[in-house]
């Protein structure tokens, strides 16, 4: 008997197909965002909420994942821009493989932003790298503030924590200062906005984060020029 | 796609152990011959894996088949991190991450995401 060293990452084949996307957004200076939450987390308002604040030419496209039904995506495909339905059948998370397929007959040299809005799950989506710049994690108000603990990957992994339906709070009984405290003591340093999708509190800055982003998305890309 | 029992694989675990199951097929279909009989593997506290799942998974994929008794083991890495100003490494526990030396809170993962295939072992 022999022992062979193999070093090798068991999710080799997304990961390879996830660097692919990386540099296609990277070379056409697009962000691509991954909101990724528990089921009723308010993701697909978040977005509907957003792409309503877009003006009207701005180059942004959605791909939206859910177990079953083309529901998330009717709803976002009001506001105007492209979006796709991606239903895993009962995957509980997307892969990078996809994302590449989804993409495959949409012209990236059109696009500035795209959203990933994950199957609702905290575990699964985040081992499997998309090639997105940033994974987005929201939590809300009527789940409870030690998600993080938890949850620790998705939130270690996620550069941004939106603590969602913060309109809710005079009638929860949830320590919005203890789930951030939580969240940063597995992340420290994460960023956090607080959001409501139907007071609009916390959506300027939420916005503002998307647009630093896209900034340094811009000028990374601008640099290799 | 691999099958379980007539299910295709979702479940998280599971298509975690299904991906092993594969680099063990590719790797035995690249050395004709040899009999893979122990698949190892490193699984970082911050993978978001659990093992107990992962065993279930990879037992049940592999039972009533050619690779029967293949053995998956895992190794549990613990989160490390490191310390920018004083350089020090230690595991982080409790999710505290202020260095035990010089009090720095600021201070980075430097393992604990692993999800690696580390050896296989096998019989010639």
């Amino acid at each position: 008997m022999s022992r062979v060293e193999v070093e090798k990452k068991v999710l080799n084949e997304n990961q390879i197909l996830a660097e692919q996307l990386r540099e296609r957004y990277r070379q056409r200076g697009i962000l691509c965002v991954n909101l990724i939450s528990a089921p009723g987390s308010g993701k697909t308002l978040l977005l509907e909420k957003t792409l309503e604040r877009m003006d009207k030419g701005a180059r942004v496209a959605v791909l939206t994942g859910d177990l079953q039904t083309e529901n998330d995506a009717n709803r976002l495909k009001r506001a105007g821009f492209p979006v796709k339905q991606i239903t895993t059948g009962g995957t509980c998370h997307l892969d990078a493989r996809m994302i590449d397929k989804h993409l495959a007959d949409w012209r990236l040299e059109d696009l500035d932003l795209l959203f990933i809005e994950n199957v609702g799950n905290l575990v699964c989506p985040s081992s499997y790298d998309l090639g997105e710049a940033a994974k987005v994690v929201l939590l809300s108000v009527t789940e409870g503030e030690d998600k993080p603990l938890k949850y620790p990957s998705i939130f270690f992994k996620s550069e941004l924590m939106v603590l969602n339906k913060v309109d809710l709070l005079p009638y929860v009984p949830f320590d919005a200062a203890a789930a951030e405290e939580n969240a940063r003591k597995v992340h420290p340093g994460m960023e956090i906005v607080r959001v409501s999708c139907t007071t609009r509190e916390g959506l300027g800055e939420w916005l503002a984060w998307l647009e630093k982003r896209q900034k340094a998305t811009r000028e990374a890309r601008a640099a290799t020029r | 796609m691999l099958e379980c029992e007539g299910f295709q694989v979702g479940m998280h675990e599971l298509g975690i152990a299904t991906s092993i199951l594969e680099s063990v097929q590719s790797a035995a279909s690249r050395n004709p011959g040899v009999r893979i009989t122990k698949v190892g593997v490193k699984i970082g506290e911050l993978a978001g894996v659990d093992v107990d799942a992962l065993q279930f998974g990879f037992e049940c994929l592999v039972k009533d088949t050619e690779w029967e008794p293949l053995i998956l083991e895992v190794e549990s890495i613990p989160r490390v991190q490191r310390c920018p100003k004083c350089k020090h490494e230690f595991r982080m526990t409790d999710y505290d991450p202020q260095c035990p030396k010089c009090g720095e809170y600021a201070t980075q993962c430097i393992s604990g995401e692993e999800l690696d295939i580390a050896y296989m072992e096998v019989d010639e």
